[in-house]
């Protein structure tokens, strides 16, 4: 950090990182105060204790492997490319960078920033899937989508240099596709082979509503994940860097704060389009829903997630009309599948997430036609097909096919969902009544002492 | 000696990089934490698939009841 600029910029970075990895967190509360508020009570101890487990399990693989994808792997695809063994290196599990190390600053916050990503992938496969699947096969997915899947679709097309950018001219900038669109499409491929929970659906085949347990925690967990996903967003731009040192196209000597890949964009920009297309999914999902406060809510979300695409360039009114399109067809096309394949999507993930995702991938490829998908020369621009092509590897390639066969190999070997005995009991059946029976006990032995004083 | 490769901060922190302990053995702490987490792993799948077993036959009637009358 040599010089007063070079060292207030180093260590505004840092701190911004930093900033954005804490209000993430929140994302992570809020998705667990969900789960657990749309569980039954007989579900609630191990429906929390599987989404936490993701946290750890995510973190260690993704310092052990998640991390050294994402540099490894921005040409590395099935039709041709190559590793980047350079970039890797530097972000190996063994690399000092790794590590407490005073000559790079950077790597450890950036790193965070990208894993508070992975959790949030993992825990959207986690909601849907609540109160039948075993947790040992839930987590052996937080980590594949965590670790593996969304970090090759962050190398491939949220990289400044990743080929879906360079050759399809992608453009997802607060991670429509990268995240949700993937999540979402894993968690179907999971969903389709694990199936219903115990009386989703009547004999005719009509589903059921399975109302949450606690609406008041649902609430709290949802306002819980807007909070933080305004700390996503300021996670998924660059805050601070100098044309000098992008080294593409842009002249001059203003500085800006740029997308993921070096693009420009404002930090004031995205706030009013954070904020107009939550506004209109909310108005939408109310309208929609004809007043139903969950979706209501949801469509609050769904409507950032499928604005977030194109949210760096948009005009905030455009913004908040992508935002309300989305929820319409969300709204609708969940009740069709739910009926159609009788899919039990536990909290309506695979909806606000994956087909949010997919829809706002494909209206930012029109809304955007032409503009620069990067800084530099020779990239395809922003373009329908390109935005369309990437849906279907975000949703169905890297996000449906590896959740669908991984869960089929679970199936096969007995170890994906648990029995309909327990799930009729309740999951903390055995931890409820020793709970109840210790709680006796200890009663019984006060109630013997307080009679042996008096 | 110093595990981390400094006894002294009287340095140019310009030639500073990596100052935790046992540099040099980064390789083997990752074999260790691999190891820790495959472990995991492997005892939560045998200890959860044990614990499943004998759920199935854990529960009573009335309590299941009482159960799902709660909600």
């Amino acid at each position: 950090m040599d010089g007063n600029l070079n060292a207030l910029t180093t260590i505004f970075t840092e701190f911004y990182y930093w900033v954005t990895v804490v209000f993430m967190f929140l994302i992570h509360v809020g998705f667990c105060m969900y789960e657990v508020g749309a569980s039954r009570a007989r579900n609630h101890m191990h429906t929390l204790m599987k989404n936490i487990m993701i946290i750890p399990l995510v973190t260690v693989t993704f310092f052990f492997f998640g991390w050294w994808i994402y540099w490894a792997f921005p040409n590395f695809y099935i039709f041709g490319g190559s590793l980047d063994l350079e970039s890797g290196a530097a972000n190996l599990p063994w690399s000092e960078n790794m590590g407490t190390n005073l000559d790079d600053r950077i790597t450890g916050v950036f790193w965070a920033a990208f894993l508070l990503f992975s959790w949030t992938a993992a825990s959207i496969v986690s909601g849907s899937v609540i109160e039948r699947i075993r947790s040992s096969a839930l987590w052996v997915h937080a980590v594949l989508i965590g670790s593996v899947f969304w970090i090759i679709d962050a190398a491939w097309g949220w990289h400044y240099a990743g080929w879906m950018v360079q050759k399809l001219g992608y453009h997802d900038a607060y991670a429509s596709g990268v995240i949700h669109a993937i999540a979402g499409g894993y968690a179907l491929g999971v969903l389709m082979v694990l199936g219903p929970r115990i009386g989703k659906f009547a004999k005719d085949g009509t589903p059921r509503d399975i109302p949450p347990h606690n609406p008041w925690m649902l609430t709290i967990g949802i306002f819980l994940i807007y909070t933080g996903f305004w700390g996503f967003y300021a996670a998924c731009n660059v805050p601070l860097i100098s044309p000098e040192v992008i080294g593409g196209e842009i002249t001059g000597t203003t500085w800006t704060a740029t997308n993921i890949y070096l693009a420009p964009t404002s930090l004031s920009a995205i706030t009013f389009n954070f904020l107009m297309s939550l506004s209109g999914g909310l108005m939408a999902a109310y309208v929609v829903s004809k007043g139903d406060a969950f979706w209501t809510f949801s469509g609050g979300l769904a409507g950032i997630i499928t604005a977030s695409a194109g949210n760096d360039l948009y005009h905030p009114i455009q913004a908040m009309i992508v935002g309300a399109i989305g929820v319409v067809i969300v709204y609708k096309l969940h009740y069709w599948v739910e009926r159609r394949f009788k899919l039990d999507d536990a909290v309506g993930a695979v909806a606000v997430h994956g087909y949010a995702g997919f829809v706002g991938l494909v209206i930012s490829g029109f809304v955007l036609w032409g503009a620069p998908s990067s800084p530099f020369e020779g990239y395809a621009t922003i373009n329908p097909l390109g935005q369309f092509l990437g849906a279907v590897i975000m949703f169905f390639v890297l996000g449906f096919l590896p959740g669908f066969l991984v869960a089929k190999l679970q199936a096969k070997a007995g170890v994906l969902r648990i029995p309909e005995e327990v799930e009729l009991q309740g999951l903390d059946y055995a931890e409820h009544h020793a709970y109840e029976d210790a709680k006796a006990q200890i009663i019984e032995a006060d109630r013997a002492a307080l009679a042996a004083k008096s | 000696m110093s595990t981390i490769g400094y006894e002294s901060w009287a340095v140019d922190l310009a030639d500073v990089g990596a100052v935790y302990p046992f540099q040099g053995w980064e390789v083997a702490m990752t074999i260790v934490g691999v190891a820790f987490w495959i472990g995991w792993h492997r005892i939560q799948f045998v200890r959860e698939g044990k614990h499943l077993e004998e759920a199935r036959q854990m529960g009573e009637q009335d309590k299941i009841e009482k159960m799902l009358e709660r909600y």
